[in-house]
């Protein structure tokens, strides 16, 4: 009888969907309780940071991390988890490339800080109280983590050896490489080449996509709420701007499948360098327009455009945030 | 040591880069600034080609082709009309400076043109000043 797995799972700066995406994983996640010891997972067991701490490096088979690295207890997180873990898993788009926290990328820190907490209608007027690293107080210093200037995705701070795509990943895709990394800890399967994207397939969303596509020309863009549509049609087509040509498959087509356009969750497809070019590219390309001032106008049917093409992704574009003014 | 602004060029093989070569041939003198790539069409120009430049170190880019009606493949400039407006709308977003990134057509025959929007482009590339986008990623990877 082998000895169980180690496992850990971690959550860093996101929305916690990723921790219950383990659990949509339905009665499999009692295979994964048989098959490993869940050695640390703070929304689901119990467990202390100096329990991390104190195990032996490589002590860990697998460290799942879910979230962005957005502040110094993220990054201090990651850091152990990297050197206790044989095997560092990014699970989800914010361990992937950053994720939604990412497109606080596009303001700076004292933006954000005077939005949260000095100039919002929901704060008492005239609040001067920001949170500081460190508070001094008579029994002595108080620490908080500390809020980095920006957001960065988990391999910006730690070697990553496989990234698990999805905003959440879906559980479909979850259980096959949950059984794939037990069977290579097991000596029963060849390892992914490291820095694989594993859980998603090669090719466009649009491949995996049912709808029927004809040609793409279109005259007007809308927001999904604008317009009730075909349902039987590429989306693109009908001039609701989807990720889906400029995304990674692997999701089951979750999203144009419920009437929604992609949002791009899965990441770039391999050997893009920069997803939000491409979209950008792909969105333009599409409107059917000779004139300077009717493209303007077209285009200006689309209200932030550096969110739509970088939903996922800001901090794993080549820019990766707004320039310092 | 003053500041001299580089500048990368997309040009189309077609028109623009014939009418820098025509600007060479008839010795018109501009800024060395520009660094010239040629490509077969300006719809040849991703757009991550121009972030790439910007990431890279480019204090500005500069991108040419053919008049609206004379492309050599009938429609690829007008791709490029289609892309560069939203292409500008992301870099404004990103905070990049509306003069760092810069469309004109320019024809085989108009050679002087290309030199005086080399000049041009330099000159506002100058007064803004070096662009900060490279130090600003460098100084992220040591300093959260």
């Amino acid at each position: 009888m082998p000895e169980k797995l180690q496992i850990a799972k971690y959550w860093g700066a996101g929305c916690g969907g990723c921790d219950v995406s383990l659990l949509d994983t339905n009665e499999f996640i009692l295979d994964i309780a048989a098959a490993a010891d869940i050695r640390f997972w703070p929304i689901a067991v119990d467990g202390k940071y100096a329990d991390l701490e104190a195990m032996q490096d490589g002590e860990l088979d697998v460290a799942f991390y879910n979230g962005a690295v957005r502040n110094s207890e993220n990054e201090h997180i990651a850091k152990l988890l990297r050197q206790k873990s044989k095997i560092m898993v990014a699970y989800g788009s914010c361990a992937h490339l950053g994720g939604i926290p990412g497109l606080a990328n596009f303001a700076s820190k004292a933006e954000i800080f005077d939005r949260a907490y000095l100039h919002n209608p929901s704060l008492e007027a005239g609040n001067k109280v920001v949170p500081q690293p460190v508070t001094t107080i008579a029994a002595g210093e108080l620490t908080i983590p500390s809020f980095y200037k920006r957001v960065y995705k988990l391999d910006d701070v730690v070697d990553v050896d496989y990234y698990l795509p999805g905003c959440p990943p879906a559980p479909a895709q979850i259980k096959p490489v949950v059984q794939l990394l037990v069977a290579v800890l097991t000596g029963k399967a060849e390892a992914p080449p490291k820095g694989s994207v594993v859980g998603a397939s090669d090719v466009a969303v649009c491949e995996d996509c049912p709808r029927k596509r004809e040609e793409k020309k279109i005259k007007k863009f809308y927001r999904p709420w604008q317009i009730i549509q075909d349902p039987e049609r590429c989306l693109l087509e009908q001039g609701i701007p989807c990720a889906g040509i400029v995304t990674r498959s692997g999701c089951g087509v979750r999203c144009p499948n419920t009437n929604m356009p992609c949002r791009g969750c899965y990441g770039p497809l391999p050997n893009v360098v920069d997803q939000g070019a491409k979209f950008v590219s792909a969105l333009a390309s599409i409107i059917d327009s000779k004139d300077p001032e009717e493209i303007e106008r077209i285009i200006g049917d689309i209200p932030d455009i550096g969110g739509l093409s970088y939903r996922f992704g800001l901090p794993a574009s080549l820019l990766q945030r707004r320039a310092e003014q | 040591m003053s500041f001299e602004p580089k500048i990368v060029s997309f040009l189309c093989n077609w028109c623009s880069y014939t009418g820098a070569d025509l600007a060479g041939t008839s010795r018109i003198h501009y800024s060395p600034n520009v660094r010239v790539i040629r490509v077969m069409c300006t719809a040849r120009i991703d757009p991550t080609f121009v972030i790439m430049a910007l990431e890279e170190g480019a204090d500005g880019v500069l991108i040419c082709g053919c008049h609206p009606g004379d492309c050599h493949y009938t429609e690829g400039n007008y791709k490029t009309m289609r892309r560069y407006p939203l292409l500008k709308k992301l870099l404004a977003d990103y905070g990049i400076d509306d003069a760092r990134v810069r469309l004109e057509w320019v024809s085989a025959s108009e050679g002087q043109r290309f030199a005086d929007l080399v000049n041009d482009m330099t000159e506002r590339v100058r007064e803004l000043g070096p662009s900060t986008i490279r130090p600003a990623l460098q100084s992220d990877a040591v300093e959260r």
